[in-house]
């Protein structure tokens, strides 16, 4: 009996979770036309129509490459500083150490609306405007604070005769750093990573704001922009939702414990 | 000596950017909370605490603060509730508990705008799969206009929120539970303990600490969410799902009154950081417990 009702409760929510998803599989996959007539059916014949369609009518590769160089850029200017950050605060050590670690981790409780007015005044009259490497810049210095506070309570844990011994040995910082802290801090490094991944891979505010012209927008703002344009087109724009999630989708899939393990720790030290 | 101006070239590329970038912002926009400043033209005028009296005064901005709380308090309940239901249900390890855990995970990794644009087209009154499913079900009389009429609207959007997050929030509990030693119900079954007072008795005050994280991050980020309220209503209809980061954002970018604004933003800093200090003592004394 319990464990029927038990198996009832999983498959309910499993349902609630996969039906909007099998939504917008089977509309991607869809003519227009069954669209309306049956939106919750296998879509019969299949079509790649509305993917074609998409990269006909939009320049998606260049969204794509938009996207792929604003997230890569970010995710490794975050973790180079973030790194060298929480490297130094730890080896420092000492009330210094923490007064560094503490002045980032106030961070921690600025969320990116709170300074999105003075940034976007900021980056406009330094003319970093609708530049990439301006949103790259921006995006770095708002992740910092809880990179550095993942990485620098993660690297406290590190045994300290290790990196004492390197510097005994003549070891100089830079090694001491890329040779045995970084490596010894793979599992959060790789936590991290994944987190800012997802982060700036879906950020939908900073772009927002600092992009402008349609050459440089990433792909959540072309789905903004899809929206208005694909008004009564619908299985175009869901298309465009299904391939703009892709890419984080298959990297779901095969580094799996890296996003459930990055994205709980952000959670938990957030 | 060397060795701390090393240390010294490490900090400095970070902490440059991080001032720029982040703390002189943070900065500039408690200045402009004093002026009248539009955000375009050259000058303005110091207007003392003006912009702190015009926004408590606003009706805009009383409801904006209202829905954020009314927000906040359906996701947390909800969220919390179903993420702990979840992983007792999955706290064991199998390969089914594997892949369903993997499963209710795995919206937590797609954009709002993602999400918000796929919920949109399903609480849609006219082609919506909600309503469709509702009708094929005989339940005609539930349907309604999901988030077009201003008394649900963000109840909808809040559940699209529980949606996203409780798998992630299912992994903080499913720690948890696990990081209970198994001796403990063993010898509360060998005593003769049945579920219920198991429960009572050992798991929830164990798993106490997860639940200070659940409810301290939920609470959180409940009240800072934007991008899924932004994209599914933009904060319509008629304000009905106004929140402040929504009434912030219309007040500089759709009506140029980027002083009036910035009050805005420190007070809604103010309320964070009371909320941060909040959890930040929960945590603190969930520790002391141990």
């Amino acid at each position: 009996m319990g464990r029927w009702i038990r198996r009832a409760c999983l498959a309910l929510y499993a349902a609630v979770v996969a039906a909007p998803l099998y939504f917008l599989l089977v509309s991607t996959l869809k003519e227009p036309s069954a669209f309306f007539t049956k939106p919750l059916s296998w879509p019969k014949p299949m079509t790649l129509a509305n993917i074609r369609g998409l990269f006909e009518s939009q320049p998606m590769w260049a969204y794509l490459l938009n996207s792929v160089t604003v997230t890569l850029g970010t995710v490794l200017l975050t973790l180079l500083l973030g790194s060298l950050i929480a490297y130094a605060s730890v080896r420092w050590g000492g009330r210094a150490g923490k007064w560094i670690a503490g002045l980032f981790t106030l961070g921690l409780i600025v969320p990116s609306q709170v300074n999105m007015l003075p940034l976007y005044s900021l980056v406009r009259s330094l003319g970093w405007s609708d530049r990439l490497w301006g949103l790259v810049l921006v995006s770095a210095a708002l992740l910092l604070p809880i990179t550095v506070f993942m990485l620098s309570s993660f690297m406290q844990g590190l045994h300290r005769e290790l990196l004492e011994a390197g510097s005994i040995d003549g070891c100089g910082e830079w090694r001491l750093y890329a040779s045995i802290a970084m490596p010894l801090s793979k599992p959060a490094v790789a936590s991290v990573t994944a987190f800012l991944f997802v982060m700036s891979w879906n950020d939908l505010l900073m772009p927002m704001l600092l992009l402008g012209s349609r050459d440089n927008l990433t792909l959540p703002l072309a789905l903004m922009q899809f929206r208005g344009e694909y008004v009564t087109n619908y299985t175009m724009l869901l298309a465009g939702v299904a391939l703009a999630s892709l890419p984080m989708v298959v990297l779901f899939v095969f580094l799996q414990r890296f996003f459930v393990a990055g994205m709980t720790a952000g959670a938990v030290k957030g | 000596m060397a060795r701390k101006r090393t240390l010294l070239l490490f900090l400095l590329p970070g902490v440059l950017l991080y001032g720029f970038l982040f703390l002189y912002p943070t900065a500039a926009g408690l200045f402009y909370s004093f002026t009248d400043w539009d955000g375009l033209s050259p000058s303005f005028r110091f207007v003392g605490l003006d912009n702190y009296a015009t926004s408590l005064e606003s009706l805009v901005f009383q409801k904006a603060v209202f829905n954020n709380v009314k927000f906040m308090l359906a996701v947390v309940i909800a969220q919390s509730a179903l993420s702990l239901g979840l992983a007792l249900l999955l706290a064991r390890n199998s390969r089914s508990s594997t892949a369903l855990r993997a499963l209710y995970f795995f919206p937590a990794i797609l954009s709002s705008v993602s999400v918000g644009l796929i919920w949109s087209f399903v609480y849609d009154p006219g082609i919506g799969m909600l309503n469709a499913s509702l009708r094929a079900a005989g339940l005609e009389s539930w349907t309604r206009n999901w988030i077009g009429s201003k008394d649900i609207a963000i109840y909808s959007i809040a559940f699209v929120q529980v949606w996203a997050h409780a798998g992630q929030m299912m992994i903080v509990f499913i720690a948890g539970l696990q990081s209970i030693p198994a001796e403990l119900y063993e010898s509360a079954r060998i005593e003769g303990g049945n579920r219920l007072q198991i429960f009572r008795r050992i798991t929830w005050p164990l798993l106490a600490p997860s639940a200070t994280i659940v409810v301290a991050y939920t609470t959180i980020q409940s009240f800072k969410a934007f991008d899924l309220i932004f994209v599914m209503t933009d904060g319509g209809p008629n304000h009905a799902t106004e929140i402040l980061s929504t009434y912030i954002y219309h007040t500089a970018f759709a009506s140029y009154r980027f002083g009036l604004a910035s009050a805005g933003s420190m007070l809604f800093l103010a309320v964070l950081g009371l909320l941060t200090y909040a959890q930040f003592k929960a945590l603190r004394a969930d520790r002391a417990s141990y």
